[in-house]
């Protein structure tokens, strides 16, 4: 081995750096780097011509001063004069320089290219590494645009050498993710996909980066990799632990390119060809055998490097999902792991406990853990630790075990790190609400997360109790009941506060029989907290006054009595003054008609999916800070471009400048107006639903062309197209007047979660602003399932027609079993499949009257609408209908069944399907179809 | 992997490597934010954590840091094992690696990093061959003969 200060021996460089590590305080070493670059300086711009060693140092020296943290704005000249040096040492030290260095400075680059372009063409394999390397780390666009078409060739020439071939395949992966317009595999994918089977170890260990890397985006062409991949894990799987010599580490065989073989064939569904799954299957059983034999070596690389390959060997059988055994063999591992003496083995058994939740065959099986994992939460030491143990907790949560999660998750709060409190509040919320079957668990619930974190509860938390409440005639009592008793501790939240003043302001009445609660003990009760308010409470609590003023007549006198006072009156608050100075007017001139109108109880608020959900969606997880801040900006965006869908509501909004929570709705009709405070997601929530209309979109859940939409001046015509995940619809707008629509335009939106890439929607063509009268207008717009979705885009409509703004808003027939893909079985393997689906999860079960008279032959063609396959002689009863499908998304394929039970006017509809996930959107889809038949 | 930060306990940078394209200013304020993370975390605590959207994989060897951040589909354990090979390498060029070797000889360590690990993906993971590939360019700093670079590799 050489000696290390050898080589070269830069003295000049030691000397320096031996300088600098002297200087004893900040001043002193930028000082003494001044000085150094004054001289450096001095010498590339002196006279004399520089020697390639005294070049080579002080580049060094640059890259050195640059290293430590200081810019650097001279010396890439110097540096690109020695790529061309013959010498290797200077050629790479200006290798590295440009590497670390780059600049765009564009003539540069083309000296550069020049200078790569020629060791390329070198044949001298350490030159071409070294050309390689600098392409790989730089990896910028212009050298993509150079050395795109080259490198390919240079990978699979047959005279490459092996080193020169390992470092154009990752050359090549960084070249594509920079640019990958301009990385054209073409003639060379199979030769590319057939370095998986080199006999060098290296190459195979590069080229698979690469290959993954193309098989993500185009899995068809690259798709001959599964076999391959199969068989050279298998023949590392079964080999001895000293086959592959230097390959083999710490007495595991090649675990780099094992975890990347299992990560290759994570790109792909089970493999079809039922050698090759046997195959691979073998492989997975044994990587978890291997798991239970006693260690090769007591030293932490070994182990680490076999669960290498076994968590990645789990992970491809998390997301095959169809080996229920290995699914549960898996599960029985990582529950192993979940007692480890390695905190790291613990925190991945979580990680990755977390998928195996979600999975159909080991969701019973992960939930046996449930006591290791709330132990984990409470004892671990470590924060990133007891993170996975909430989230899985999280994941396993279900009906059964909901009551005691949540408990537990609400303790854990107390104690939680700062940093991990609002998602777990969210998480808390989410849960409550999702598996509340009763309600006042529910309400409980929140009122506890608010009395132990209510910092860290956020808007839509409590907007969405108070949206509970107010649906749910049977909890509002209790509600009112429990807010009251809550709102006597002597210190509470002022969150809880908000909830106090709007549900006894809705519900008081509800309490007000007992002495204890009578009218005028609530509302002091309410009024003494109110000094200790921000502005916003406040003016929530004033709303809550003259509610209450409409709720009981005799509090009315003390209320004004309240509101007259200067404190209210004359507030220097503007918005708390104004509510004063109406509130106390409305009270003494309206009657009690009118203020029982007026005053009235809120109507139910729209159900619709949480936007809490959304919201925990978009979190990334603690420290996520900036990454928070982007998505927060971009969901606001997204919501301004979606402000059509409001309608003239918008403006309601945009008049409300401070941030009050209007209780009563004064000022804008509806009762969103409740929800004022911020433009949080609730907002969006309630207010796509209104003005939508969506008349039309359920006569297109079993067809794909028809007309949308018409009035008297607008005709809307669909024809749509869809295959496997996508579609692609033509919208035709037509003028049904003789006059001339302008400033014509439409935009296609997709609401709350639809838009976070459950569905990509891209518009094809723009349309012209005018629509001659009698005219007719063509639009395309392609759609992309991403993943399963239950919401439909909408479609907002502009135009003037005779100087009048026509606005319209409808929803797009975008459905998911647009996304079926038939499937035809035997009766034997339909029933063997529909009894397997037996979790409440899985299925949709449905009772409904039809709504018209059901005529075999409409229904068959209704069902085969549907998108399924229409399976006949499949159930015995012929008055049954089963169907079978497959709905294509781009993350997974979903099998689904269905069944139709005739029963004279009655039917019952049975839709299973295979991921909980899918679970809501059945139901979607059941109701959908009940209003088609 | 996206990036690997090598620092002393005393929070100095000793070697940076990126794998993606970023600012000099954005990469300022990550390698500020992690060395600051990764130095509070304490001995026992485990060698993984979140990150922005990443995962951070790092261990201590003595009195060096070594950081790697990967994405969220890239393995822990294997990052783990890559961070020690890595130090395996040095160890044996160098002879007992220590932080001054880095420091004195930081352009080594890029170079045995760049034939290890090349655009965040490993290139060559047998110990033998990367250090082959290191010794072979040492052998040309000596025996350099300028005229024809084709028979440099032959030359022992």
């Amino acid at each position: 081995m050489p000696a290390v200060s050898k080589g070269d021996g830069m003295r000049g460089l030691a000397v320096f750096i031996s300088d600098i590590r002297n200087c004893k305080s900040k001043e002193a070493e930028i000082k003494r780097i001044n000085k150094e670059l004054a001289n450096i300086r001095s010498k590339f711009k002196g006279d004399k011509a520089l020697d390639g060693y005294s070049k080579k140092k002080y580049v060094c020296k640059l890259l050195f001063i640059f290293l430590l943290g200081h810019d650097i704005d001279f010396g890439h000249m110097e540096a690109v004069n020695l790529l061309s040096s013959n010498k290797y040492t200077e050629k790479q030290i200006g290798y590295l320089f440009i590497s670390v260095l780059v600049n765009s400075n564009s003539e540069l680059i083309r000296l550069i290219n020049n200078a790569i372009k020629n060791d390329l063409s070198s044949r001298n394999p350490t030159f071409m590494c070294l050309a390689l390397h600098c392409i790989a780390n730089v990896g910028s666009r212009e050298m993509a645009e150079a050395f795109a078409g080259e490198i390919p060739r240079i990978l699979v020439a047959g005279d490459t050498m092996d080193s020169v071939k390992q470092s154009a395949a990752l050359c090549l992966l960084r070249l594509y993710k920079t640019s990958p317009d301009l990385v054209l595999m073409g003639e060379w994918t199979s030769r590319v996909v057939h370095l998986l089977n080199d006999q060098h170890m290296g190459v195979v260990t590069a080229a698979i980066s690469l290959i993954t890397c193309l098989s993500q985006k185009n899995p068809d062409e690259f798709k001959t990799c599964v076999s391959l991949a199969v068989s050279r894990l298998s023949r590392i799987v079964s080999s001895a632990s000293t086959d592959l010599q230097d390959y083999t580490y710490y007495f595991v065989p090649a675990p780099w390119l094992s975890c990347k073989l299992l990560r290759l064939l994570q790109c792909y569904p089970p493999p079809e060809d039922g050698a090759v799954k046997g195959r691979l299957v073998e492989c997975l059983e044994t990587i978890l055998n291997k798991a239970q034999e006693p260690p090769k070596s007591k030293k932490v690389q070994h182990s680490n490097a076999k669960n290498a390959i076994l968590f990645e060997a789990i992970s491809l059988i998390i997301h095959y999902d169809s080996e229920p055994n290995l699914l549960v063999r898996a599960c029985n591992q990582l529950g192993q792991f979940l007692q480890h003496r390695e905190t790291n083995l613990r925190y991945l058994a979580l990680e990755s406990m977390c998928t195996l939740a979600s999975s159909e065959f080991s969701h019973e099986a992960v939930k046996t853990h449930i006591e290791t994992v709330i132990n984990a939460l409470k004892t671990e030491r470590d924060v990133s630790v007891r993170q996975r143990a909430a989230d899985l907790l999280y994941a396993m949560c279900d009906r059964s075990n909901a009551k005691q999660i949540v408990a537990e998750m609400l303790s854990y709060l107390e104690t939680a790190d700062y940093s991990i409190r609002e998602e777990m509040v969210l998480k808390v919320a989410i849960l409550a609400e999702k598996y509340a079957v009763d309600y006042s668990w529910y309400v409980d619930t929140i009122l506890n997360l608010i009395r132990i974190a209510g910092d860290y509860v956020s808007e839509e938390v409590w907007y969405r109790v108070i949206q509970i409440v107010i649906n749910r005639d049977d909890v509002q009592g209790y509600a009112a009941k429990t807010v009251f008793e809550a709102l006597q501790a002597p210190a509470c939240h002022e969150n809880m506060v908000k909830v106090g003043g709007y549900i006894l302001g809705e519900f008081g009445n509800l309490i007000a029989g007992d002495p204890r609660s009578s009218p005028l003990v609530q509302f002091n009760l309410l009024h003494s907290k109110f000094h200790l308010c921000s502005v916003p409470t406040r003016a929530l609590l004033l709303s809550a006054y003259i509610k209450f003023i409409n709720l009981f007549p005799e509090t009315k006198s003390t209320i004004q009595e309240v509101l007259r006072s200067d404190s209210q009156i004359r507030n220097s608050d503007v918005e708390l003054q104004q509510r004063a100075v109406e509130y106390l007017k409305l009270s003494s001139i309206a009657s009690t008609d009118v203020l029982a109108t007026v005053l009235e109880e809120m109507p139910p608020f729209p159900e619709r999916e949480s936007s809490i959900l959304a919201k925990l969606k978009k979190k990334k997880g603690p420290g996520a800070v900036s990454v928070n801040e982007l998505e927060e900006g971009k969901r606001e965006g997204g919501e301004l471009n979606g402000g059509g869908e409001r309608g003239g509501d918008s403006s309601a909004i945009a008049s409300t400048p401070s941030p009050s929570a209007d209780l009563l709705g004064l000022r804008a009709g509806p009762p969103v107006t409740a929800a004022a405070p911020s433009a949080g997601s609730l907002l969006v929530d309630v207010f796509s639903e209104a003005g939508v209309n969506d008349d039309g979109f359920l006569r297109f859940v079993c067809k794909n062309n028809g007309v949308l939409f018409e009035n008297q001046l607008l005709q809307i015509g669909i024809k749509s197209e869809y295959r496997q995940n996508l579609g692609r619809m033509y919208l035709f707008y037509g003028n049904k007047t003789s006059v001339q629509f302008v400033t014509f335009t439409t935009t296609v939106t997709c609401p709350g979660e639809l838009q976070s890439h459950i569905l990509h929607i891209h518009t094809w063509n723009s349309l012209e602003p005018l629509i001659e009268g009698g005219a007719q207008v063509q639009q395309v717009i392609n759609i992309e399932c991403l993943t399963d979705f239950s919401d439909a885009p909408l479609l907002n409509i502009k135009f003037r027609y005779g100087g009048a703004l026509q606005n319209l808003t409808l929803k797009l027939p975008v459905t998911i079993n647009k996304f079926f893909q038939p499937t035809e079985m035997a009766s034997h393997d339909f029933f063997q499949r529909w009894k397997q689906l037996s979790l409440p999860q899985q299925e949709a079960q449905k009772i409904f009257k039809a709504n018209h008279a059901m005529d075999t032959e409409v229904l068959k063609a209704k069902l085969l609408g549907l998108g399924m396959a229409l399976l006949e002689n499949v159930d015995p009863n012929p008055e049954n209908f089963v169907c079978a499908g497959v709905i294509q998304t781009k993350a997974q394929q979903v099998g689904s069944l269905l069944r139709l039970e005739g029963e004279g006017e009655k039917q019952v509809f049975s839709l299973p399907y295979y991921p909980q996930s899918f679970n809501r959107k059945n139901c979607t889809l059941a109701v959908s179809l009940e209003h088609s038949l | 992997m996206q990036f690997m930060l090598l620092f002393s306990r005393q929070g100095k940078l000793r070697l940076q490597k990126w794998y993606v394209p970023l600012s000099d200013k954005e990469k300022k304020k990550i390698t500020r934010e992690l060395v600051q993370t990764v130095l509070a975390r304490k001995p026992k605590m485990c060698s993984f954590l979140e990150w922005r959207d990443l995962k951070i994989v790092y261990k201590r060897y003595a009195s060096l840091y070594f950081c790697c951040a990967i994405e969220d589909q890239d393995n822990e354990l294997i990052t783990l094992e890559i961070i020690h090979r890595y130090v395996e390498l040095l160890d044996k060029y160098f002879g007992s690696v220590c932080e001054l070797d880095i420091i004195f000889n930081f352009e080594k360590a890029y170079f045995i990093l760049d034939e290890f690990l090349l655009g965040g993906e490993a290139q060559e993971t047998s110990k033998k061959n990367v250090l082959k590939a290191i010794e072979q360019a040492d052998l040309l700093q000596e025996n350099f003969s300028s005229q024809s670079p084709h028979n440099c590799l032959s030359t022992p």
